[in-house]
């Protein structure tokens, strides 16, 4: 028994050690490569494929040094990639701006764009009367001095909260009656019949070319009302087709059990169809909710006085490229927070989701 | 007195692109009140059909099929143990288990308590929180198992229902079924492919035919009861087993000839 876990022993030492030579050579070589390319000026005429070696060596470090790493520290390394290596990108990117390779101009480092946030966030932009999240710092004292009009100001100075009202509000009017709609489908072959194929003719239109038809509907054009629609209606669809194909992939054997213990129309619907449908529906949700920032974004670029696409949209014409770029962090910062927010409504609502 | 159970004539075809298939012909089967009656056939001679038939799941092509129901008992007349176990991968191993409970109304803390007494038996207490994902094939077998006998039915109708368990869990849960059948002999059709589980548990064995099904014969078991798991290794099971092997065994030969 000891002379066998020595032996384990044994081979393990081995084994690192083979790892960190390794590990030692691909650095070595990467950094004789890269001197090389430097040298040869094949970075400057050939960086892309130079890029791509750098990238694979890069892989072949990490891997090895997650061989290193003990099993207990395994998803920390994992996580530190997750994150370092868009970390590493960044730092790149500044270092490459810094010594004038990129043009900050057009790609002004993460240390700028970041500053431009920051100058976003605090400053009021007298020009268009707004600000990207509506100063809140200020609600105390709107508070005292104008009520709840103060406030109300407040609010509709915000670009997020003016983005993120229309994405939630059209998701909601689109899901809703997409997950009503998309039961009824699913469960009546006649319904069916009559909606499938115009719902998927209309399913892949896009869905910003519509548009111009919700502003001729709308009493006011230039409203709220027309963008909200827009987004609706595209979840609307995704909801719809996904909740359908949910129904119809629920195990027929399943619907059998729910009948043979006696389970009404009401019961049929409530332990069995909804559930097994479930898990779809979600991923329907998860499309419409990604799509719809991606309308109203566009959306917002063709049309509105206030919104994180007008924002991007704005400094860009004004060639202030920081604050655009800043924009287009706040909107993936949106997206990333909508997509955690349903994953999480998801797992309470289906706990008995494999993890 | 009544049979339980009457089916005459019961023809079944399945419409498909290819053509009818005709999986049951001609099959007529009567079942006395408290008579535990299984039927053994090679695979796909519509054994599965017959039952789904007999639960009123399947309409029949032909035929008739009836069940009388006793109108004093107040209990439901079939409940089905799935060949695939066809349980809710949505609720816990307790909640599938006091499902038909559920469906009649049954108040939470009673099901509960039956659905617990019941997973006891099978021995799932342990695993009532879980759900069907964290269980293994025969587990789900067994919650499935749990589920119709819960529920108390005047018929059991059960399709394999010891199919995906191991030989000794297997054994165990014959032991336990016969047990369970001694207290209150309650009707019940039984499909295996074990001509040894057939012969234990019933009161008679019905051999189907290869594809499309038909009673091939009929045999009634002598062997008295209480029977027991010891049974299995007394002269007359050996003998009674050889007679039904010869009526099985040409059928089978045509299923895997046909299939070859
Ligand atoms: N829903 C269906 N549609 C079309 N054909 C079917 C359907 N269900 C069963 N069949 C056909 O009917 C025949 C009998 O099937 P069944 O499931 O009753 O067999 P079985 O005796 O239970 O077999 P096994 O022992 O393998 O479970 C098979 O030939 C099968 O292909
Ligand atoms: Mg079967």
């Amino acid at each position: 028994m000891s002379s066998y876990s020595s032996l384990a022993e044994a081979v393990r030492r081995l084994v690192l050690k083979q790892t960190v030579r390794e590990i030692l050579f691909t650095v070595i070589i990467a950094v004789v490569l890269n001197g090389v390319a430097l040298g040869l000026h094949v970075w400057r005429d050939y960086w892309e494929p130079v890029l791509l070696i750098n990238f694979v060596l890069l892989v072949v470090v990490a891997e090895s040094v997650g061989e290193l790493v003990p099993i207990r520290f395994k998803p920390l390394y994992d996580r530190a990639l997750a994150f370092g290596f868009p970390a590493i990108i960044l730092l790149c990117w500044e270092g490459l701006v810094n010594a004038g390779v990129l043009n900050a101009r057009w790609f002004p480092a993460p240390s700028s764009i970041l500053e431009a946030l920051w100058d976003l966030t605090v400053n009021y932009d007298r020009f268009n009367k707004s600000s990207l999240l509506g100063r809140p710092w200020l609600i105390p004292q709107e508070w005292n001095s104008n009520g709840m009009d103060g406030i109300k100001a407040l609010f509709r100075e915000s670009h997020v909260y003016a983005t993120l009202s229309r994405v939630m509000l059209g998701f909601t009017f689109g899901s809703l009656p997409g997950i009503l709609i998309g039961m009824a489908m699913g469960m009546n072959a006649t319904v069916r019949n009559m909606l499938d194929m115009t719902l998927s003719a209309l399913y892949v239109l896009p869905k910003i070319a519509i548009f111009p038809i919700m502003m001729l509907l709308f009493p006011d054009p230039f409203g709220e009302g027309p963008k909200i629609a827009v987004v609706a209606i595209s979840a609307f669809f995704l909801v719809t087709i996904s909740t359908m194909a949910g129904v119809q992939q629920i195990d027929p054997v399943l619907i059998q059990a729910g009948r043979n213990y006696g389970a009404n129309r009401w019961q049929m619907f409530r332990h069995v169809i909804l559930p097994g449908a479930l898990p779809m529906i979600f991923s329907g949700l998860r499309l419409a909710l990604g799509t719809g920032l991606i309308v109203i974004v566009a959306i917002e670029f063709v049309r509105a006085k206030i919104g994180v696409g007008r924002v991007i949209l704005y400094y860009w014409e004004i060639l202030s490229t920081a604050k655009m770029y800043a924009g287009l962090f706040v909107t993936m910062i949106l997206g990333v927070t909508l997509t955690y927010g349903l994953q999480l409504i998801e797992r309470l609502v289906i706990p008995w989701q494999r993890k | 007195m009544r049979p339980k159970i009457v089916a005459r004539n019961v023809v079944k075809t399945y419409k498909s692109k290819d053509g009818d298939i005709l999986a049951i012909d001609d099959f007529s089967l009567e079942v006395a009140e408290g008579e535990f009656v299984c039927i053994v056939g090679p695979s796909g001679c519509g054994k599965s059909t017959f039952l789904r038939i007999l639960a009123g799941l399947t309409p029949l092509t032909a035929g008739t099929v009836d069940i009388a129901r006793d109108a004093k008992a107040q209990k439901p007349l079939n409940s089905m143990v799935f060949q695939e176990y066809a349980i809710y991968p949505w609720k816990t191993v307790r909640d599938n288990v006091a499902f038909g409970l559920e469906m009649r109304g049954v108040s939470k803390h009673t099901r509960y308590v039956i659905a617990e007494d019941w997973l006891k038996r099978v021995g799932l207490l342990k695993f009532a929180n879980y759900y069907p994902h964290q269980l293994s094939g025969g587990m789900k077998q067994r919650v499935s198992i749990a589920r119709a006998l819960a529920n108390d039915p005047e018929v059991l109708l059960m399709d394999e229902p010891l199919g995906a368990l191991d030989a000794q869990m297997r054994t165990v849960l014959q032991g336990e079924l016969l047990n369970l059948w001694e207290i209150d002999r309650k009707t019940v059709v039984y499909i295996t492919h074990s001509i040894d589980e057939a012969i234990l548990l019933g009161d008679r064995v019905i051999v189907m035919t290869a594809h499309p099904g038909k009673i091939k014969m009929e045999f009634t078991i002598e062997i008295p009861r209480p029977r027991m798991i010891e049974t299995m290794s007394t002269p007359e099971f050996a003998l009674q087993k050889g007679i039904i092997w010869e009526a099985l065994k040409d059928e089978v030969a045509r299923v895997y000839g046909e299939q070859l």
